[in-house]
């Protein structure tokens, strides 16, 4: 199977994955805060490198992102994403902390940061047990990275594995969202599986790969 | 718009030329290197942002050559040549390299930034273009300019604000 050329059947499968990795993330967020979490239908896409980085707002554009790395059977990378407000928000919400300041010459607190890593670790954990359920496919999370810059910057970490074999990316991008007007949280979820992880995906859900 | 503002962008894994008065830019590189190649007395310039060292370890039919240090150097080099910089008037500025997540695990795909960063440096040498200033390594991203007309190069970061090289 051409890595880029996935039919119908074959993306919704993906589809149905973010969907089950998500919903089960944003059960975990609505825990944690305690209020409502919304979560829109996936979109999977077959985007070029640069593409990537315009999902969230273009290569220079910062954000925070936490990035799990999966290990196992099918390897591949996590990213939870938040723009800068969105994560000082969320940092709000976990530790009632209000001068929350991410991006600044001083370092933010520790207190922010531990935040951000434990509500990514919750969060991206949830959706890989999900994933991993769903597909009976062994997949560990590594231990959480988090990191404030420029989205280029971050996300082709999570390129690397792919771009020696192709210039282009599956994304399966689940937006979540907790349904406040103003300064809600909007997160994105960003599952990229290694190349070589896509035909296991498939077989493991009893898709046939000839079609 | 006035010609002074005409900015050239140059994507991943991709490069581009300009002469003056164009600037050239590339956003947000991580471990990935933006190497600019110039011609200062003829206000040439390229600029190409390598995301890998090695096109050896390409496991693609069809390679894209501008992804790599080892080929993309020598694509920008010959690309400059043709359109009229002088190979022994070439100049280098580098950046990026950046180490975004420091992992405990020593995996190879994790020490790709500064692994471009030799990969850059040996294949240059191996052309004898010396390499003027560079602003590699770290943890965070940068995006850069550079401008034809005086040579310098602007750096970018969302902690550190803007510097020159």
């Amino acid at each position: 199977m051409k890595f880029y050329h996935l039919s119908i059947k074959h993306i919704d499968v993906l589809r149905e994955i973010g969907n089950i990795g998500a919903g089960n993330a944003a059960t975990s967020m609505s825990k944690l805060l305690n209020k409502k979490i919304d979560m829109q239908i996936p979109s999977v896409n077959i985007v070029a490198f640069d593409e990537v980085m315009d999902l969230v707002g273009g290569p220079d554009n910062p954000i925070v992102a936490i990035y799990i790395r999966i290990k196992g059977q099918a390897p591949g990378s996590v990213f939870f994403i938040l723009s800068i407000e969105e994560a000082e928000h969320l940092v709000r919400e976990i530790t009632t902390d209000t001068n929350v300041k991410l991006l600044s010459e001083e370092q933010p607190s520790e207190i922010a940061i531990s935040a951000l890593h434990e509500a990514g670790n919750i969060l991206a954990g949830s959706y890989l047990s999900a994933l991993s359920d769903f597909t009976e496919i062994n997949m560990q999370p590594s231990v959480p990275h988090l990191s404030v810059d420029m989205a280029g910057a971050v996300l082709t970490v999570g390129l690397l594995e792919l771009s020696h074999v192709s210039d282009y990316a599956i994304i399966i991008d689940t937006k979540i969202n907790d349904n406040e007007e103003t300064n809600g949280i909007h997160g994105h979820f960003f599952l990229l599986p290694d190349p070589e992880s896509i035909p296991k995906i498939f077989t493991a859900l009893g898709i046939d790969d000839h079609e | 718009m006035n010609d002074s503002q005409i900015i050239v962008k140059v994507g991943i894994a991709d490069l581009n030329m300009v002469s003056a008065p164009q600037t050239i830019r590339t956003s947000g590189l991580g471990s990935c290197i933006g190497a600019v190649l110039y011609d200062l007395p003829k206000k040439i310039a390229g600029l190409a942002h390598i995301m890998l060292p090695d096109s050896s370890l390409a496991r693609q039919d069809s390679i894209n050559t501008y992804k790599y240090a080892d080929t993309a150097i020598d694509i920008l080099i010959e690309k400059l040549c043709e359109n009229g910089a002088r190979k022994y008037a070439l100049q280098a500025k580098l950046a990026g390299g950046a180490q975004m997540f420091q992992f405990s695990s020593t995996s190879e795909i994790m020490r790709i930034g500064p692994r471009n960063v030799e990969a850059v440096k040996e294949k240059l040498n191996m052309h004898y273009i010396p390499i003027v200033s560079m602003d590699v390594g770290g943890n965070c991203g940068r995006t850069i300019e550079f401008d034809p007309a005086t040579g310098e190069l602007k750096i970018r970061t969302v902690t550190k604000g803007q510097s020159f090289i």
